[in-house]
């Protein structure tokens, strides 16, 4: 099987450890990861903020850098979600019939990355290690555009010594929301505010989540107020095995 | 006709956009205490009484095709609402707009001689403004839900569909009925204390003496079948079976999407509901009526079909599916952004997700602009929603209308500019790679241990309660190229 | 002139264009997957009874419904008691108890608000709901008669319980007027919590009449 990893242009350039993480995993678990280098945005900030004529061109590359592979899996359940669930409507808005027989054929082979581990590998414990208290937290396209239910939870639950706490209302948005947060600042901080609580409520060491951009948000939060929570992408847990150094 | 569908409009649209007016309601922290307690009550209570029935998703998806595939057919439906209402005795009025629909309710109630009215709760007549209209001509127009009385005594605006006064607690409560019931009619009693029972039974002697002698009512209405000319009310205290029965004229308005195909259809709406709206597996009260009867009832029945902009929606392919919505509040009681502002800062009667999406349709997209954008797009109200309506999808869809309208402004927004720099660095992997070197080479000198605490410009509205990372030296592509060569 | 009858549908007209001029309405092409009733075999009378207690209803279980009847207004003892046309004379109790009214000729509302009770029978009950239905029948009477006074005695026999909603609609005949009663009055309007009794009655007693049990020997 031809698995690419679509990185995303935020973990590109914001965090490429979960970029590093996700092929360490994969080909520890026997697959050969490819990453094709014309890729860069699936245009969600465009698509989401209501730009969608600047969001075409980042749709169509997005086919033409992808189409070659059987599976693609990125570690984002938001930018998923934008190509599974709005290339299409973007491809039909543009009446481009090439396009929307590219984004069809492709748009169903796109992986979150607890999907591709547990539906399309199916596997759920994959020989990682990590000897920490660890809270989750389910972002919300994860939760409720790509319905992952609690594959990621599966997956933690295997981890060899963890200790993986409840997160007291762990379906509620953390308030990101993508420009959300610059455009209306003082909602989006009182759902931070709240997030932050429940974590720290939780004592949990890490706050983990399958979206680096929740995390970005709900650590800028923890950090500010020098909780001492740290936080990692699913993938960078998964990736450790017992001998790493830490 | 361009325009014509918000001339009159919705009401109360001009407060300020939706950001500002958030602030200050979240820096309520009794307001935001009251929303929490009074959400979180609901939220549990309509997942436990969803939960009880297993086809649950069965009947959503029902409701879902009843309603669009209605839509497809309004005209046809509408005209034989009329017919079968006309057969049974009542009057049907079409009114294109708010204005002509407080001008036909004016000039029923002038007709009967009468200068006040009993009303039911009905989001229909609070978007026209209808009270307000009555009070111009000299009409006063008594609110009997509970909710609904508390916000008129006070002189307030309702925050919620389904609880109009849900920003108010008990104790609040307790002072709007001390200080305004005398205003209006019987006093509160001596002694009144905030204890719910207490303040319900003072509404109850309040309201009596208005039941009893009030000769009109005017309702909205939460279904209609096509096929009988039936209406039907939902509601929970009585004051609606009150006004439903005891005046002489009964004045309807309704939203021409509510109608139904069938009374049979009401088989699935009756099951979702009350579950969604109040956690119930049946209100207490539903009533039906069809015409008048002799002898029981209202001798004059009139029903008002209002447009007010839901041909415009229904014009909007994806706009389409929010003529589909009941009213039952579920959205407004799942959403964390209605959870921290309540519903005035929406703007409008119909608050919360249902209204970011229905408030700028009726009223037209440029004047709530700020409203398609006040969500983070989470989807809880899309899976609490009895009907299937996909608020996100039609969020991000008005987000496009409104970018769209703006682009034929004079000049450029920043955000615009921005998005289009942002475009353009996307557009190949090689600007890409400029920006991201040139972005981490600027944050790296402005970073402390990695930490940006303060970011520039407008970003400021992101670090003034968040850090920021600073992004690594390495990206991943680099990574990538530099690891493995043979990879490419 | 145009009226805006024409208007509006013109509008309409106008925006559905992407609608085939051929389509038509078809009800039958609407998904009706979800179950016919929630009853899930449950006996329907046990079910009715124990959903109606739910909301606050007293239920009595009876296959005597005089008796039954007695001891309802022997508790609640109302000063008067609204017995509508129709109401079945041998259900009734004995003389003594409140004050019976008759509203032939109807009663003024002020003579409505005055009685203190009110007896009925339904046209139909919701079993999954603990719903009762009254559409103004015989033993009902008109609607103002089950509303005004603070205390509802409401006779139910137990064939008149449908399994659930869908049922209960297809018994009814909708050019009549209907009135879904489940439980007492209520309000959530405050901090969204249930209180029971704002306009309507205060107290709803309902009495089941069930079939007596048939004798040995005797034909169901």
């Amino acid at each position: 099987m031809r698995i690419a990893l679509f990185i995303t242009c935020f973990n590109d350039t914001m965090y490429p450890n979960t970029g590093k993480a996700v092929t360490t995993l994969l080909e520890r678990l026997g697959h050969t990861v490819h990453f094709p280098q014309a890729q860069t945005c699936c245009g969600q900030m465009h698509f989401n903020t209501g730009y969608r004529r600047e969001a075409l061109p980042l749709v169509r590359r997005f086919a033409e850098a992808f189409a070659a592979y059987d599976a693609v899996v990125t570690p984002s359940g938001s930018c998923a979600g934008m190509v599974r669930e709005h290339h299409g409507t973007l491809a039909r808005q543009s009446g481009d019939a090439d396009l929307m027989a590219a984004i069809g054929n492709l748009a169903p082979k796109v992986y979150e990355l607890s999907e591709l581990l547990v539906d399309v590998l199916g596997v759920t414990d994959v020989g990682a290690y990590f000897p920490h208290r660890v809270t989750y937290h389910p972002t919300c396209h994860s939760l409720r555009m790509l319905r992952v239910g609690d594959r990621p939870l599966q997956l933690l639950r295997a981890v060899k010594g963890i200790d993986l706490v409840e997160l007291p209302e762990a379906d509620s948005c953390c308030g990101f929301g993508g420009t959300f947060a610059l455009k209306n600042p003082d909602v989006s901080s009182a759902m931070l505010a709240d997030k932050v609580a429940n974590v720290t409520q939780t004592r949990a060491e890490v706050l983990c989540a399958g979206d680096n951009s929740c995390l970005m948000h709900i650590g800028g939060g923890l950090g500010r107020l020098r909780t001492g929570v740290g936080t990692l992408h699913l993938a960078e847990i998964l990736a450790g095995t017992e001998g790493d150094p830490r | 006709m361009s325009g014509t569908h918000t001339s009159g409009g919705v009401v109360w649209l001009g407060s300020p956009a939706f950001p500002e007016a958030a602030r200050s309601a979240v820096a309520d922290t009794r307001l935001r205490t009251n929303l929490r307690k009074a959400t979180g009550t609901i939220r549990d209570k309509r997942v436990a009484a969803a939960a009880e029935l297993d086809d649950w998703e069965e009947l959503r998806t029902a409701a879902a095709a009843i309603k669009r595939a209605t839509l497809r057919h309004l005209d046809h439906h509408l005209l034989r609402l009329e017919e079968s209402v006309t057969a049974v005795g009542g009057t049907v009025h079409w009114a294109a707009d708010a204005a002509e629909a407080n001008r036909i309710v004016t000039r029923l109630v002038r007709a009967t001689g009468e200068t006040e009215v009993v009303k039911v709760k009905s989001m229909a007549t609070q978007e026209i403004g209808l009270n307000e209209a009555l009070a111009a001509a000299g009409i006063t127009a008594y609110e009997t839900d509970l909710a609904e009385l508390i916000v008129q005594l006070d002189d307030d605006r309702p925050s919620h569909i389904l609880v109009p006064a849900i920003h108010r607690g008990r104790a609040e409560i307790r002072e709007i009925f001390r200080e305004r019931m005398g205003e209006w009619g019987k006093p509160a009693p001596e002694g009144l204390t905030d204890d719910p029972r207490q303040l319900a039974e003072a509404a109850r002697s309040h309201l009596r003496e208005k039941f009893l002698n009030t000769k009109v009512a005017v309702s909205g209405a939460n279904f209609a079948a096509a096929d009988t000319g039936t209406v039907a009310v939902v509601e929970s205290e009585g004051n609606g079976r009150m006004c439903l029965t005891l005046p002489e004229t009964l004045i309807t308005v309704m939203g021409i999407e509510k109608v139904l195909p069938s009374f049979a259809d009401l088989e699935v709406f009756l099951q979702l509901l009350p579950r969604s709206s109040t956690g119930e597996r049946m209100n207490p009260y539903t009533s039906m009526w069809t015409g008048t009867v002799p002898g029981d009832g209202p001798r004059a029945f009139h029903l008002v079909l209002l447009d007010n902009g839901r041909t415009a929606t229904l014009r909007d392919t994806v706009g389409r599916q929010t003529l589909g919505c009941i009213r039952c509040s579920a959205c407004l009681n799942v959403c964390p952004v209605y959870e921290r502002t309540g519903g005035h800062a929406y703007g409008s009667p119909y608050p919360g997700p249902i209204g970011a999406v229905l408030t700028p349709q009726l009223a037209g997209v440029e004047r709530a602009a700020s409203l398609p954008f006040a969500s983070t797009l989470c989807g809880a109200c899309y899976d609490a929603c009895p009907v299937k309506i996909d608020i996100p999808e039609v969020l991000v869809h008005l987000r496009a209308r409104a970018v769209d309208a703006a682009r034929g402004g004079s000049l450029p927004t920043p955000e615009s500019l921005a998005m289009k720099a942002a475009a353009l660095t996307l557009a190949t992997p090689r600007r890409l790679s400029f920006a991201q070197r040139a972005g981490a080479l600027g944050s790296r000198l402005l970073a402390r241990r990695g930490v940006l605490r303060r970011l520039p410009g407008p970003l400021h509205r992101w670090s003034d309660t968040r850090d920021t990372p600073a992004p690594p030296r390495e990206t991943f592509r680099a990574w990538w190229r530099r690891t493995r060569p043979e990879n490419q | 002139m145009t009226t805006s009858r024409e208007t509006i549908l013109a509008r309409i007209g106008s925006a559905l264009t992407d609608v085939p001029k051929t389509e038509r309405y078809d009800a039958a092409a609407i998904s009706r997957d979800y179950r016919a009733s929630h009853a899930g075999g449950h006996d329907v009378t046990a079910l009715f009874a124990e959903r109606a207690a739910d909301y606050r209803a007293t239920v009595t279980r009876t296959v005597h419904a005089p008796t039954a009847i007695a001891a309802a207004l022997a508790e609640r003892v109302p000063a008067s008691l609204i017995i509508p046309d129709g109401f079945p004379a041998q259900w009734l109790p004995d003389e003594g108890g409140p004050r019976r009214l008759a509203d032939r000729p109807p009663l003024s509302v002020r003579e409505l608000d005055a009685a203190a009770g009110v007896l009925t029978t339904c046209a139909v009950a919701i079993a999954v709901t603990g719903t009762l239905v009254l559409d103004a029948g015989p033993g009902q009477g008109r609607r103002a008669l089950s509303l005004l006074p603070d205390y509802h005695l409401c006779v139910v026999r137990a064939a008149q319980i449908a399994e659930d909603v869908p049922e209960a609609l297809r018994r009814l005949n909708p050019r009549r007027p209907l009135t879904f009663i489940s439980g007492p009055s209520a309000t959530s309007d405050i901090e969204l919590e249930r209180v029971e009794g704002v306009h309507g009655p205060r107290t709803l007693d309902i009495v089941i009449v069930e079939p007596t049990t048939p004798a040995p020997g005797e034909a169901a």
